[in-house]
């Protein structure tokens, strides 16, 4: 379980949490909605401890993030998958070298065993026979479900996915939410969607929360959250906010 | 008169909090050292670029050092001087400020900028964060192996340049100086003193330090995409430079003083 309670975080004179409560239950695939400068991908990285909140209290696993040390904090790390909006993916390493590079630095596997599990990853991402294929070499879409194969090679409790949909085409954009709703539905992971894309929010998530200036204004099923009387609301699922 | 205090108050401030932070990521990269046999590849790899990458470079230009060392002493000293001397002088100016200091300067272009524009990229397109994110340090997979390798790889590098250029300046001597190769290592004998052949390692090891540290940091500090990561390898240039002829200053004095 992670939650967030009142949680602050300012960058010099721009408070972009404002005191976030929000509690992600096991096994849920909950998704962050809301405009650009909400905060969404500011909260996703207090999760993994890259930002520390300067009020409040993130937890994860009945572990409060921020009080914990470096060694607890990496050992937290290997069980959290991360997407990035950029998929992040190293540009100086092969497409094996990317998805096995956790199994390589944190575990006894052979090369063998981390050949095997490295391709059982490109293929529930359903990739095949790009191992050796660099980044670059790779489309938009390719590259996002190449992330994904490295954000579950260490089967984790948890994924956070940082804007899965943007930059891709209308159809990878597709692609990638059912590969996302899939994934969940088979390995049954607790699973953080930050995106401005209500459509793939609606489509795959248990629950909706929805930010708005640094704070959960809503938190519902996305049913509740589509046929809300809120004005607020309304407005930015109908893309005028 | 204000403003001009302010404007040189705030580039002295600044200088301050980077000196800080370049030494707090000195610290951390010498407290991964712990992690060793934990990124042991990456120390290999570093090395293997830094040091082995190099020495094409380093050693093509090393010999005109030592041709242009040769002929400028032989144009220097006067009739009645003793033409071994040329090697002498060649020796010392090679192994104690040419080869070390001459060769940082053209690293500090090549290694420097070359760390400051990889971990900038890195930096900016969320690989930094990805590693952090995936339970690896940062500064012990990007920063400790780069600096390990500088500090151990540059005093090699060295060792090969001087070689190369005293080789380039005896081919100086002997084929258009008129000196003969006994006279030329005759010169090179009577000043020989393993005190020197430190001295100019000492300087190589700090000089790859501070190429690989500042390189290093400046690129974990990118910000503001393709412009930032051109200005942190522009930085570490001008930033690596200077400081190596400042320390060039003060280890020559405080080494050949008191070692």
């Amino acid at each position: 379980m992670i939650e967030f309670k009142d949680v602050y975080k300012s960058f010099d004179e721009n408070h972009v949490l404002r005191g976030i409560n929000l509690t992600v239950n096991e096994g849920e695939l909950i998704s962050i909605l809301g405009p650009s400068g909400s905060g969404k991908s500011v909260t996703l990285k207090h999760i993994i401890g890259i930002l520390q909140p300067d009020r409040g209290e993130v937890w994860v696993d009945g572990q409060l993030v921020p009080k914990l040390s470096r060694n607890e904090l990496q050992e937290l790390r290997k069980h959290i998958g991360v997407l990035f909006q950029s998929a992040a993916l190293f540009d100086s390493m092969t497409v094996h070298e990317n998805v096995g590079f956790m199994l390589r630095m944190h575990t006894k596997m052979t090369e063998a065993e981390i050949a095997r599990r490295v391709t059982e990853c490109l293929e529930q991402v359903e990739l095949r026979g790009v191992e050796e294929l660099n980044p670059d070499e790779l489309s938009g879409g390719m590259r996002k479900r190449v992330g994904l194969a490295r954000a579950i090679v260490m089967k984790p409790d948890y994924i956070l996915y940082d804007e899965p949909t943007t930059g891709l085409d209308p159809k990878t954009a597709i692609i990638i939410g059912d590969l996302i709703a899939r994934l969940q539905r088979q390995l049954k992971i607790t699973a953080i969607v930050v995106t401005h894309d209500v459509k793939l929010a609606t489509e795959i998530s248990d629950r909706i929360a929805l930010f708005h200036e640094g704070k959960v204004a809503a938190v519902g099923a996305p049913e509740e959250i589509s046929h809300s009387d809120d004005d607020m609301i309304r407005r930015f699922m109908e893309g005028q906010l | 008169m204000t403003k001009i205090i302010l404007f040189y108050g705030r580039i002295g401030a600044n200088f301050f909090v980077h000196f800080y932070r370049v030494c707090a990521y000195l610290g951390a990269a010498i407290g991964q050292l712990r992690y060793m046999h934990f990124y042991r590849r990456q120390v290999i790899e570093q090395m293997y670029r830094i040091g082995l990458g190099s020495l094409p470079l380093i050693m093509g230009l090393s010999m005109f050092t030592g041709l242009a060392t040769t002929i400028q002493t032989a144009y220097q000293i006067s009739s009645y001087i003793p033409k071994y001397i040329v090697g002498s002088i060649v020796f010392q100016s090679e192994m104690l400020e040419l080869g070390p200091t001459l060769m940082a300067l053209v690293l500090a272009g090549r290694v420097g900028a070359g760390i400051a524009s990889e971990i900038g990229t890195m930096k900016v397109s969320e690989q930094v964060d990805a590693l952090t994110s995936m339970g690896v340090d940062p500064v012990g997979y990007l920063v400790m192996p780069r600096l390990l390798a500088g500090v151990t790889m540059f005093p090699i590098i060295i060792i090969f340049a001087v070689t190369v250029a005293v080789a380039g300046g005896h081919y100086a001597a002997t084929t258009m100086m008129g000196v003969s190769t006994a006279d030329f290592v005759r010169g090179m004998k009577e000043v020989f003193r393993f005190k020197d052949v430190w001295v100019g390692l000492i300087k190589a090891t700090v000089y790859g330090g501070i190429i690989t540290l500042l390189g290093s940091y400046l690129g974990m500090e990118t910000e503001q995409g393709a412009k930032g990561v051109g200005m942190a390898a522009t930085t570490t240039v001008v930033a690596s430079s200077s400081f190596i002829l400042i320390m060039d200053y003060v280890l020559t004095r405080t080494l050949l003083k008191f070692y």
